[in-house]
Protein backbone atom coordinates (compact mmCIF):
# COMPACT_ATOMS: atom_id res chain seq x y z
CA UNK A 1 0.00 0.00 0.00
CA UNK A 2 1.18 3.48 -0.69
CA UNK A 3 0.67 6.16 1.91
CA UNK A 4 2.27 8.95 -0.04
CA UNK A 5 -0.77 11.20 -0.52
CA UNK A 6 -4.31 11.75 0.70
CA UNK A 7 -5.54 10.71 -2.75
CA UNK A 8 -3.77 7.37 -2.54
CA UNK A 9 -5.08 6.77 0.95
CA UNK A 10 -8.63 7.48 -0.19
CA UNK A 11 -8.20 5.18 -3.19
CA UNK A 12 -6.87 2.50 -0.86
CA UNK A 13 -9.98 2.80 1.30
CA UNK A 14 -12.26 2.53 -1.73
CA UNK A 15 -10.30 -0.49 -2.96
CA UNK A 16 -10.89 -2.29 0.34
CA UNK A 17 -7.34 -2.07 1.71
CA UNK A 18 -7.69 -2.43 5.51
CA UNK A 19 -4.35 -0.75 6.20
CA UNK A 20 -5.32 2.35 4.25
CA UNK A 21 -8.59 2.37 6.16
CA UNK A 22 -6.86 2.03 9.54
CA UNK A 23 -4.29 4.69 8.67
CA UNK A 24 -6.84 7.20 7.43
CA UNK A 25 -8.90 6.75 10.60
CA UNK A 26 -5.82 7.68 12.64
CA UNK A 27 -5.23 10.79 10.53
CA UNK A 28 -8.88 11.77 11.00
CA UNK A 29 -8.54 11.31 14.76
CA UNK A 30 -5.34 13.37 14.86
CA UNK A 31 -6.95 16.08 12.67
CA UNK A 32 -4.07 15.70 10.26
CA UNK A 33 -4.28 18.04 7.22
CA UNK A 34 -4.50 15.03 4.91
CA UNK A 35 -7.68 13.84 6.59
CA UNK A 36 -9.86 16.57 5.11
CA UNK A 37 -8.47 16.08 1.62
CA UNK A 38 -9.11 12.35 1.81
CA UNK A 39 -12.59 12.79 3.32
CA UNK A 40 -13.48 15.17 0.50
CA UNK A 41 -12.66 12.45 -2.01
CA UNK A 42 -14.62 9.84 -0.06
CA UNK A 43 -17.66 12.02 0.59
CA UNK A 44 -19.59 11.14 -2.59
CA UNK A 45 -19.28 7.48 -1.65
CA UNK A 46 -20.82 7.93 1.81
CA UNK A 47 -24.48 7.84 2.79
CA UNK A 48 -25.03 4.16 2.02
CA UNK A 49 -24.43 2.46 5.35
CA UNK A 50 -27.10 2.14 8.00
CA UNK A 51 -25.58 3.76 11.11
CA UNK A 52 -26.66 2.13 14.37
CA UNK A 53 -25.80 3.64 17.76
CA UNK A 54 -25.60 1.57 20.93
CA UNK A 55 -25.64 3.50 24.18
CA UNK A 56 -26.44 2.93 27.83
CA UNK A 57 -24.94 2.97 31.31
CA UNK A 58 -21.59 1.27 32.00
CA UNK A 59 -21.99 -2.43 32.62
CA UNK A 60 -25.29 -2.90 30.81
CA UNK A 61 -23.59 -5.11 28.22
CA UNK A 62 -23.18 -2.83 25.20
CA UNK A 63 -19.99 -4.45 23.88
CA UNK A 64 -21.36 -7.96 24.22
CA UNK A 65 -24.52 -6.87 22.45
CA UNK A 66 -22.50 -5.31 19.62
CA UNK A 67 -20.56 -8.57 19.31
CA UNK A 68 -23.78 -10.58 18.99
CA UNK A 69 -25.43 -8.12 16.62
CA UNK A 70 -22.40 -8.26 14.33
CA UNK A 71 -22.69 -12.06 14.26
CA UNK A 72 -26.38 -11.82 13.28
CA UNK A 73 -25.62 -9.36 10.49
CA UNK A 74 -22.83 -11.58 9.18
CA UNK A 75 -25.18 -14.57 9.09
CA UNK A 76 -27.47 -12.41 6.95
CA UNK A 77 -24.63 -11.71 4.54
CA UNK A 78 -24.01 -8.09 5.54
CA UNK A 79 -20.63 -6.54 6.35
CA UNK A 80 -20.14 -4.64 9.59
CA UNK A 81 -17.91 -1.78 10.69
CA UNK A 82 -17.69 -1.20 14.44
CA UNK A 83 -16.56 1.98 16.20
CA UNK A 84 -16.22 1.49 19.97
CA UNK A 85 -15.66 4.62 22.04
CA UNK A 86 -14.12 4.64 25.52
CA UNK A 87 -13.25 7.64 27.69
CA UNK A 88 -9.95 9.50 27.69
CA UNK A 89 -8.51 10.19 31.13
CA UNK A 90 -8.93 13.90 31.88
CA UNK A 91 -5.68 13.80 33.86
CA UNK A 92 -3.19 12.02 31.62
CA UNK A 93 -4.84 12.25 28.20
CA UNK A 94 -4.38 8.49 27.94
CA UNK A 95 -7.07 5.86 27.62
CA UNK A 96 -7.64 2.16 27.99
CA UNK A 97 -9.78 0.94 25.13
CA UNK A 98 -11.14 -2.43 26.20
CA UNK A 99 -14.17 -3.10 24.06
CA UNK A 100 -12.36 -5.64 21.89
CA UNK A 101 -12.21 -7.97 24.89
CA UNK A 102 -15.89 -8.79 24.34
CA UNK A 103 -15.61 -8.94 20.56
CA UNK A 104 -13.01 -11.66 20.25
CA UNK A 105 -15.40 -13.97 18.40
CA UNK A 106 -15.40 -11.54 15.50
CA UNK A 107 -11.68 -11.99 14.87
CA UNK A 108 -10.56 -13.34 11.53
CA UNK A 109 -13.65 -12.26 9.60
CA UNK A 110 -12.72 -9.96 6.71
CA UNK A 111 -16.34 -8.74 6.64
CA UNK A 112 -15.83 -7.03 9.99
CA UNK A 113 -13.64 -4.06 10.87
CA UNK A 114 -13.37 -2.97 14.51
CA UNK A 115 -11.87 0.30 15.59
CA UNK A 116 -11.52 1.53 19.18
CA UNK A 117 -11.62 5.29 19.77
CA UNK A 118 -10.88 7.43 22.79
CA UNK A 119 -13.11 10.46 23.46
CA UNK A 120 -10.09 12.82 23.59
CA UNK A 121 -11.90 15.36 25.72
CA UNK A 122 -15.36 15.26 24.15
CA UNK A 123 -18.20 15.04 26.64
CA UNK A 124 -21.19 13.93 24.59
CA UNK A 125 -20.44 10.20 24.67
CA UNK A 126 -18.52 10.14 21.38
CA UNK A 127 -15.21 11.58 20.21
CA UNK A 128 -15.20 14.73 18.08
CA UNK A 129 -13.90 12.70 15.15
CA UNK A 130 -16.41 9.83 15.47
CA UNK A 131 -18.77 10.99 12.75
CA UNK A 132 -15.87 11.42 10.31
CA UNK A 133 -14.50 8.00 11.21
CA UNK A 134 -17.97 6.58 10.52
CA UNK A 135 -17.91 8.26 7.09
CA UNK A 136 -14.65 6.50 6.28
CA UNK A 137 -16.19 3.11 7.16
CA UNK A 138 -19.30 4.02 5.17
CA UNK A 139 -17.20 4.89 2.12
CA UNK A 140 -15.23 1.67 2.56
CA UNK A 141 -18.49 -0.14 1.87
CA UNK A 142 -19.55 -1.60 5.21
CA UNK A 143 -23.30 -2.23 5.08
CA UNK A 144 -23.90 -1.50 8.75
CA UNK A 145 -21.79 0.64 11.07
CA UNK A 146 -22.32 -0.04 14.77
CA UNK A 147 -21.25 2.84 16.99
CA UNK A 148 -20.83 2.00 20.67
CA UNK A 149 -20.72 5.06 22.92
CA UNK A 150 -18.90 5.41 26.23
CA UNK A 151 -20.86 4.21 29.22
CA UNK A 152 -23.50 6.92 29.16
CA UNK A 153 -25.70 8.44 31.81
CA UNK A 154 -28.27 11.09 31.10
CA UNK A 155 -26.53 13.75 29.07
CA UNK A 156 -24.48 11.82 26.53
CA UNK A 157 -26.86 12.15 23.64
CA UNK A 158 -24.57 13.00 20.68
CA UNK A 159 -25.14 9.53 19.29
CA UNK A 160 -28.70 10.43 18.29
CA UNK A 161 -27.31 12.98 15.84
CA UNK A 162 -24.71 10.65 14.39
CA UNK A 163 -26.70 7.42 14.08
CA UNK A 164 -29.84 6.68 12.08
CA UNK A 165 -31.09 4.25 14.70
CA UNK A 166 -30.19 4.51 18.38
CA UNK A 167 -30.45 1.53 20.69
CA UNK A 168 -30.56 2.40 24.40
CA UNK A 169 -29.45 -0.55 26.49
CA UNK A 170 -30.90 -0.96 29.96
CA UNK A 171 -30.46 -3.78 32.38
CA UNK A 172 -32.46 -4.80 35.45
CA UNK A 173 -31.76 -3.02 38.68
CA UNK A 174 -30.72 0.33 37.27
CA UNK A 175 -32.83 2.95 39.01
CA UNK A 176 -36.56 3.16 39.63
CA UNK A 177 -39.57 4.40 37.68
CA UNK A 178 -38.66 8.03 38.13
CA UNK A 179 -35.37 7.51 36.30
CA UNK A 180 -37.43 6.47 33.32
CA UNK A 181 -39.29 9.76 33.04
CA UNK A 182 -36.26 12.02 33.36
CA UNK A 183 -35.12 13.76 30.24
CA UNK A 184 -32.06 12.70 28.33
CA UNK A 185 -30.84 9.37 27.15
CA UNK A 186 -34.20 7.57 27.25
CA UNK A 187 -35.66 10.14 24.91
CA UNK A 188 -33.20 9.34 22.14
CA UNK A 189 -34.05 5.65 21.96
CA UNK A 190 -35.45 4.28 18.72
CA UNK A 191 -35.20 0.79 20.14
CA UNK A 192 -34.77 -0.32 23.75
CA UNK A 193 -32.79 -3.41 24.66
CA UNK A 194 -33.39 -4.70 28.16
CA UNK A 195 -30.26 -6.78 28.45
CA UNK A 196 -29.42 -9.42 31.07
CA UNK A 197 -33.12 -10.23 30.85
CA UNK A 198 -32.59 -13.54 32.65
CA UNK A 199 -32.00 -11.59 35.84
CA UNK A 200 -34.58 -10.72 38.43
CA UNK A 201 -36.27 -7.41 37.79
CA UNK A 202 -36.19 -7.56 33.99
CA UNK A 203 -39.97 -7.52 33.74
CA UNK A 204 -40.29 -4.47 35.99
CA UNK A 205 -37.68 -2.65 33.88
CA UNK A 206 -39.77 -3.44 30.80
CA UNK A 207 -42.93 -2.25 32.58
CA UNK A 208 -41.27 1.02 33.65
CA UNK A 209 -40.19 1.69 30.07
CA UNK A 210 -43.64 0.81 28.72
CA UNK A 211 -45.23 3.26 31.16
CA UNK A 212 -42.82 5.97 30.14
CA UNK A 213 -43.65 5.37 26.48
CA UNK A 214 -47.37 5.46 27.27
CA UNK A 215 -46.91 8.93 28.77
CA UNK A 216 -45.49 10.09 25.45
CA UNK A 217 -48.91 9.49 23.92
CA UNK A 218 -49.53 7.97 20.54
CA UNK A 219 -49.96 9.54 17.17
CA UNK A 220 -50.75 7.61 14.04
CA UNK A 221 -47.64 7.04 11.98
CA UNK A 222 -45.27 7.86 14.82
CA UNK A 223 -42.62 5.30 15.69
CA UNK A 224 -43.08 3.79 19.14
CA UNK A 225 -39.73 2.43 20.32
CA UNK A 226 -40.04 -1.32 20.79
CA UNK A 227 -38.61 -2.92 23.94
CA UNK A 228 -36.62 -6.06 23.25
CA UNK A 229 -35.43 -8.41 25.97
CA UNK A 230 -31.96 -9.80 25.35
CA UNK A 231 -29.41 -11.98 27.07
CA UNK A 232 -26.43 -10.88 25.01
CA UNK A 233 -23.97 -13.31 26.54
CA UNK A 234 -26.03 -16.18 25.04
CA UNK A 235 -27.24 -14.29 21.99
CA UNK A 236 -30.87 -14.61 23.14
CA UNK A 237 -33.18 -12.00 21.66
CA UNK A 238 -30.48 -10.49 19.47
CA UNK A 239 -31.94 -11.56 16.09
CA UNK A 240 -35.18 -9.95 17.26
CA UNK A 241 -33.29 -6.78 18.20
CA UNK A 242 -31.66 -6.67 14.78
CA UNK A 243 -35.07 -7.14 13.12
CA UNK A 244 -36.36 -4.09 14.98
CA UNK A 245 -33.32 -2.04 14.01
CA UNK A 246 -33.95 -2.94 10.38
CA UNK A 247 -37.64 -2.14 10.77
CA UNK A 248 -36.75 1.27 12.15
CA UNK A 249 -34.52 1.95 9.17
CA UNK A 250 -37.37 1.00 6.81
CA UNK A 251 -39.66 3.30 8.76
CA UNK A 252 -37.20 6.21 8.41
CA UNK A 253 -36.85 5.60 4.72
CA UNK A 254 -40.53 5.14 3.95
CA UNK A 255 -41.68 8.11 6.01
CA UNK A 256 -39.16 10.50 4.49
CA UNK A 257 -37.55 10.98 7.90
CA UNK A 258 -34.27 9.55 6.69
CA UNK A 259 -33.81 12.39 4.20
CA UNK A 260 -34.93 14.88 6.82
CA UNK A 261 -32.49 13.50 9.38
CA UNK A 262 -29.69 13.60 6.86
CA UNK A 263 -30.41 17.26 6.14
CA UNK A 264 -30.43 18.08 9.85
CA UNK A 265 -27.14 16.33 10.34
CA UNK A 266 -25.64 18.03 7.30
CA UNK A 267 -26.82 21.42 8.54
CA UNK A 268 -25.15 20.87 11.95
CA UNK A 269 -21.99 19.68 10.28
CA UNK A 270 -21.85 22.54 7.82
CA UNK A 271 -22.47 25.14 10.53
CA UNK A 272 -19.72 23.61 12.67
CA UNK A 273 -17.32 23.71 9.73
CA UNK A 274 -18.23 27.32 8.92
CA UNK A 275 -17.68 28.25 12.55
CA UNK A 276 -14.32 26.53 12.54
CA UNK A 277 -13.22 28.15 9.26
CA UNK A 278 -14.32 31.62 10.33
CA UNK A 279 -12.61 31.32 13.69
CA UNK A 280 -9.38 30.16 12.09
CA UNK A 281 -9.46 32.95 9.51
CA UNK A 282 -10.25 35.56 12.11
CA UNK A 283 -7.55 34.44 14.52
CA UNK A 284 -5.05 34.39 11.68
CA UNK A 285 -5.92 37.99 10.84
CA UNK A 286 -5.22 39.34 14.35
CA UNK A 287 -1.99 41.10 15.27
CA UNK A 288 0.43 38.79 17.10
CA UNK A 289 -0.44 38.93 20.77
CA UNK A 290 -3.74 40.73 20.19
CA UNK A 291 -5.84 37.86 21.52
CA UNK A 292 -3.64 37.59 24.61
CA UNK A 293 -4.05 41.32 25.26
CA UNK A 294 -7.81 40.92 25.17
CA UNK A 295 -7.63 37.88 27.43
CA UNK A 296 -5.62 39.85 30.01
CA UNK A 297 -7.92 42.84 29.87
CA UNK A 298 -11.03 40.72 30.28
CA UNK A 299 -9.45 38.68 33.09
CA UNK A 300 -8.60 41.91 34.94
CA UNK A 301 -12.17 43.12 34.42
CA UNK A 302 -10.95 46.09 32.34
CA UNK A 303 -13.22 44.93 29.53
CA UNK A 304 -16.18 42.59 29.42
CA UNK A 305 -15.99 39.43 27.28
CA UNK A 306 -19.04 40.38 25.19
CA UNK A 307 -17.59 43.69 24.05
CA UNK A 308 -14.20 42.06 23.56
CA UNK A 309 -15.66 39.40 21.25
CA UNK A 310 -17.65 42.03 19.32
CA UNK A 311 -14.60 44.16 18.93
CA UNK A 312 -12.39 41.29 17.79
CA UNK A 313 -14.93 40.07 15.24
CA UNK A 314 -15.76 43.46 13.77
CA UNK A 315 -12.30 44.96 13.78
CA UNK A 316 -10.47 41.66 13.21
CA UNK A 317 -7.02 42.25 11.73
CA UNK A 318 -7.30 46.01 11.55
CA UNK B 1 -3.76 19.36 13.80
CA UNK B 2 -3.72 17.84 17.27
CA UNK B 3 -0.76 15.82 18.48
CA UNK B 4 -0.19 12.39 17.05
CA UNK B 5 -1.28 10.07 19.87
CA UNK B 6 0.74 6.99 20.67
CA UNK B 7 -1.48 3.90 20.30
CA UNK B 8 -0.41 0.59 21.78
CA UNK B 9 -1.91 -2.88 21.72
CA UNK B 10 -1.45 -4.89 24.91
CA UNK B 11 -2.24 -8.54 24.38
CA UNK B 12 -2.04 -11.73 26.30
CA UNK B 13 -1.42 -14.64 23.93
CA UNK B 14 -1.36 -18.26 24.95
CA UNK B 15 -3.35 -20.29 27.35
CA UNK B 16 -2.42 -19.16 30.83
CA UNK B 17 -5.03 -17.03 32.56
CA UNK B 18 -2.94 -14.48 34.41
CA UNK B 19 -3.33 -10.98 33.05
CA UNK B 20 -2.46 -8.90 36.09
CA UNK B 21 0.95 -7.95 34.69
CA UNK B 22 -0.59 -6.96 31.35
CA UNK B 23 -3.17 -4.80 33.15
CA UNK B 24 -0.50 -3.06 35.25
CA UNK B 25 1.45 -2.18 32.10
CA UNK B 26 -1.71 -1.04 30.29
CA UNK B 27 -2.53 1.25 33.18
CA UNK B 28 1.02 2.69 33.33
CA UNK B 29 0.98 3.45 29.58
CA UNK B 30 -2.44 5.08 29.93
CA UNK B 31 -1.13 7.22 32.78
CA UNK B 32 1.71 8.25 30.47
CA UNK B 33 -0.89 9.67 28.06
CA UNK B 34 -1.04 6.83 25.55
CA UNK B 35 -4.09 5.10 24.09
CA UNK B 36 -3.94 1.45 25.04
CA UNK B 37 -6.03 -1.11 23.22
CA UNK B 38 -6.45 -3.98 25.62
CA UNK B 39 -7.56 -7.22 24.04
CA UNK B 40 -7.71 -9.58 26.98
CA UNK B 41 -6.75 -13.19 27.47
CA UNK B 42 -6.02 -16.08 25.12
CA UNK B 43 -5.30 -14.15 21.97
CA UNK B 44 -3.86 -16.04 19.01
CA UNK B 45 -1.05 -14.42 17.00
CA UNK B 46 -3.54 -14.00 14.13
CA UNK B 47 -5.98 -12.12 16.39
CA UNK B 48 -3.19 -9.91 17.71
CA UNK B 49 -1.92 -8.93 14.29
CA UNK B 50 -5.42 -8.31 12.94
CA UNK B 51 -6.18 -6.02 15.90
CA UNK B 52 -2.85 -4.22 15.45
CA UNK B 53 -3.71 -3.59 11.81
CA UNK B 54 -7.25 -2.34 12.39
CA UNK B 55 -6.23 -0.19 15.35
CA UNK B 56 -3.19 1.23 13.49
CA UNK B 57 -0.98 0.89 16.54
CA UNK B 58 2.60 2.08 16.95
CA UNK B 59 3.53 -0.79 19.22
CA UNK B 60 2.48 -4.22 20.47
CA UNK B 61 3.26 -5.37 23.99
CA UNK B 62 2.86 -9.08 24.67
CA UNK B 63 2.69 -10.65 28.09
CA UNK B 64 3.66 -14.31 28.07
CA UNK B 65 3.86 -16.44 31.18
CA UNK B 66 3.14 -19.83 29.69
CA UNK B 67 6.62 -20.67 28.42
CA UNK B 68 5.45 -20.53 24.82
CA UNK B 69 7.37 -17.33 24.04
CA UNK B 70 9.71 -19.02 21.55
CA UNK B 71 6.75 -19.92 19.35
CA UNK B 72 4.38 -16.99 19.99
CA UNK B 73 6.80 -14.09 19.45
CA UNK B 74 8.24 -15.42 16.16
CA UNK B 75 4.75 -16.14 14.85
CA UNK B 76 3.53 -12.60 15.64
CA UNK B 77 6.61 -11.10 13.99
CA UNK B 78 6.22 -13.29 10.93
CA UNK B 79 2.54 -12.31 10.55
CA UNK B 80 3.39 -8.62 10.96
CA UNK B 81 5.89 -8.97 8.11
CA UNK B 82 3.32 -10.72 5.93
CA UNK B 83 0.85 -7.86 6.47
CA UNK B 84 3.48 -5.21 5.80
CA UNK B 85 3.38 -4.09 9.41
CA UNK B 86 7.06 -4.61 10.13
CA UNK B 87 7.44 -1.03 11.36
CA UNK B 88 5.32 -1.82 14.43
CA UNK B 89 7.41 -1.96 17.61
CA UNK B 90 7.17 -5.31 19.42
CA UNK B 91 8.12 -5.73 23.06
CA UNK B 92 7.27 -8.25 25.71
CA UNK B 93 7.27 -9.25 29.30
CA UNK B 94 6.54 -12.17 31.53
CA UNK B 95 8.59 -15.19 32.45
CA UNK B 96 11.28 -15.35 29.81
CA UNK B 97 14.60 -17.07 30.64
CA UNK B 98 17.74 -14.98 30.02
CA UNK B 99 19.14 -17.47 27.53
CA UNK B 100 16.16 -16.90 25.18
CA UNK B 101 16.52 -13.13 25.10
CA UNK B 102 19.29 -12.83 22.47
CA UNK B 103 17.37 -15.02 20.02
CA UNK B 104 14.14 -13.05 20.54
CA UNK B 105 15.98 -9.78 19.99
CA UNK B 106 17.56 -11.17 16.86
CA UNK B 107 14.07 -11.97 15.58
CA UNK B 108 12.99 -8.38 16.14
CA UNK B 109 11.53 -8.20 19.64
CA UNK B 110 12.90 -4.81 20.66
CA UNK B 111 12.57 -5.07 24.42
CA UNK B 112 12.08 -7.88 26.94
CA UNK B 113 11.07 -6.96 30.46
CA UNK B 114 11.14 -9.54 33.21
CA UNK B 115 9.36 -9.58 36.56
CA UNK B 116 10.35 -6.66 38.76
CA UNK B 117 10.95 -4.19 35.91
CA UNK B 118 9.58 -0.80 36.95
CA UNK B 119 6.72 0.48 34.83
CA UNK B 120 8.69 3.73 34.36
CA UNK B 121 11.39 1.79 32.55
CA UNK B 122 8.83 0.33 30.14
CA UNK B 123 7.07 3.65 29.56
CA UNK B 124 10.40 5.35 28.84
CA UNK B 125 11.44 2.54 26.48
CA UNK B 126 8.19 2.79 24.49
CA UNK B 127 8.25 6.56 24.33
CA UNK B 128 11.87 6.72 23.18
CA UNK B 129 11.51 3.97 20.56
CA UNK B 130 8.43 5.61 19.07
CA UNK B 131 10.00 9.07 19.13
CA UNK B 132 12.98 7.69 17.22
CA UNK B 133 10.79 5.89 14.74
CA UNK B 134 8.62 8.94 14.04
CA UNK B 135 11.68 11.13 13.65
CA UNK B 136 13.00 8.64 11.12
CA UNK B 137 16.08 7.92 13.22
CA UNK B 138 17.61 4.47 12.95
CA UNK B 139 16.92 2.15 15.84
CA UNK B 140 19.75 1.29 18.16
Amino acid sequence: MSRSSPEQLAQGVLAGDPRALARLISLVEDEHPWARAALAILYPRTGRAHLVGITGAPGTGKSTLVNEMAKVYRRRGLTVGIVAVDPTSPFSGGAILGDRVRMRELAGDPGIFIRSMATRGSLGGLARATSDVVKVLDAAGYDRVLIETVGAGQAEVDIAKTAHTTIVVESPGFGDDIQAIKAGILEIADVFAVNKADREGADSTVTALEMMLDLNGTEPGRWRPPIVKTVAIRGDGVPDLVDWVEAHHDHLRDSGLLAHKEEERTRDELLALIQHELTQALLASLRPGELDEWVRRVARREADPYAAAQSIVHRGGR
Amino acid sequence: MTEEKIRILIAKPGLDGHDRGAKVIARALRDAGMEVIYTGLRQTPEMIVEAALQEDVDAIGLSILSGAHMTLFPRVIQLLKEKGLDDVLVFGGGIIPDQDVPELKRLGVRGIFGPGTSTDTIVEFVREEIRRHRAGEPRQ
